[in-house]
């Protein structure tokens, strides 16, 4: 199982010189199965250069939702294979307490914020995503509600290869006194256990963190230490801060450190195998 | 080790900044957690307990009425809670196993998260008189 980045950035798009390296776009990740089945793990800005350079469509895509935040979803109309016949387009996401998906994801994709209906794309399948595991080809997905404002989720990708678990926004260390507290308290580590590629929220530095407690996203150093507590293999740094240059996300990634997980800052473009 | 949901996590991280005495049950009826304020009332620490199966409440808390008659453990407010899934409000007198006997008023709100899913009850506690 292969993953490329092609939206890094969380919170707002920021393109310009200064973010050519770690990527201007908001989150989208590609995820190619042995098999050449593909997954898209959010639809951000990002999904535009995907669905450019998406080469031959499979006949299916499917598209998994971590949440409805502007940011994960402001590219879903102009991802191309939304627009042809002859590709199957799936999208998981997440309902309200109230809302299924489609009512949710109808009040973006729709006048006046956008000029083409839900309704009017020709192949889509929309499905309620609620915690659990099922299948998509080759790729068993388990998916869960995390720690971020509004019902999130994170993933968890299995093949036979390894496994890949994508947390893009989430802040497990809400409330907790002594970061990080035992795995069975801890949100998202059922998801990231033992997983060969974790792609993880690390929006903040500690001071920027201490005045958005509850916003929802994690430290750097909050990144590290879960990544350690799940004792995951690599941690790719991801959601970075509009605010955040290339020159200072190499700054602080090139100070982070652990003893047990490869850290890996995101950078737009990275190609990752999640093998064992 | 596996991990509760996130709505648990969640509820167990306000119930450690809260002063009111807070008990979380799981869907299966364990004691999963109380905090610190509980701890009081309850003369254990959950440090010391750990998660308290649903069939070993009773070597912990015996629970009576006020004047000392057993409650049939289905009109107890958090089996209530757990089982027809209602909020249910009770005095009881409960004994500890440390010996001592207190009045106490017990709120039991079932938890119920987002599709549909029935993750268990919490319960707050008053000591009468105090």
């Amino acid at each position: 199982m292969k993953a490329r980045l092609w939206g890094t950035r969380g919170s707002l798009a920021r393109s310009g010189p200064e973010t050519n390296k770690y990527g201007g776009d908001t989150a989208a990740v590609e995820v190619r199965g042995d098999d050449g089945s593909l997954v898209v793990l959010d639809a951000g800005s990002g999904i535009l250069r995907l669905g450019e350079n998406i080469g031959e469509p499979p006949p299916r895509v499917d598209i998994l939702l971590s949440h409805l935040h502007m940011d994960h979803i402001q590219g879903l109309g102009f991802f191309t294979p939304l627009y042809s016949a002859d590709v199957e387009v799936h999208i998981w996401g997440p309902t309200s307490s109230t809302l299924d998906l489609r009512t949710r994801l109808t009040r973006y994709l729709s006048p006046p914020l956008f000029p083409v209906r839900l309704r009017d794309l020709v192949a889509v399948e929309l499905h309620d995503l609620n915690p659990g595991s099922f299948r998509l080809d080759g790729v068993e997905v388990t998916a869960d509600v995390v720690c971020h404002p509004g019902h999130t989720f994170g993933f968890r990708l299995q093949d036979d290869t390894g496994v890949l678990a994508y947390l893009p926004d989430h802040e497990p260390a809400l409330g907790v006194e002594d970061f990080p507290g035992p795995p069975e308290w801890t949100s998202g580590y059922g998801l990231a256990a033992g997983a060969d590629l974790l792609i993880h929220d690390a929006q903040y530095t500690a001071d920027e963190y201490a005045l958005r407690v509850g916003w929802g996203h994690s430290t750097f150093a909050h990144a590290i230490a879960f990544a350690e507590l799940a004792e995951v293999d690599t941690i790719v740094t991801f959601h970075h801060d509009p605010s955040h240059s290339d020159e200072f996300l190499d700054e602080v990634t090139g100070g982070l450190s652990s003893n047990t997980v490869k850290i890996v800052g995101g950078t737009v473009g990275a190609e990752f195998e999640a093998a064992a | 080790m596996a991990q509760q949901p996130v709505e648990m996590i969640l509820l167990k991280q306000w119930a450690d900044h809260m002063a009111s005495s807070i008990w979380l049950m799981d869907a299966a009826g364990d004691l999963i957690y109380y905090n610190e304020p509980a701890e009081a009332i309850l003369g254990l620490r959950f440090d010391e307990a750990g998660t308290i199966r649903a069939d070993e409440l009773a070597e912990f808390f015996v629970t009576t009425d006020l004047d000392g008659n057993k409650i049939d453990t289905m009109e107890l407010p958090v089996v209530i809670a757990l089982t027809k899934m209602e909020p249910a409000h009770r005095q009881v007198r409960i004994r500890t196993r440390d010996g001592k006997t207190r009045d106490i008023e017990v709120t039991a709100l079932p938890v119920e998260a987002s599709g549909g899913r029935h993750l268990g009850a919490m319960a707050f506690f008053w000591e009468i008189g105090k």
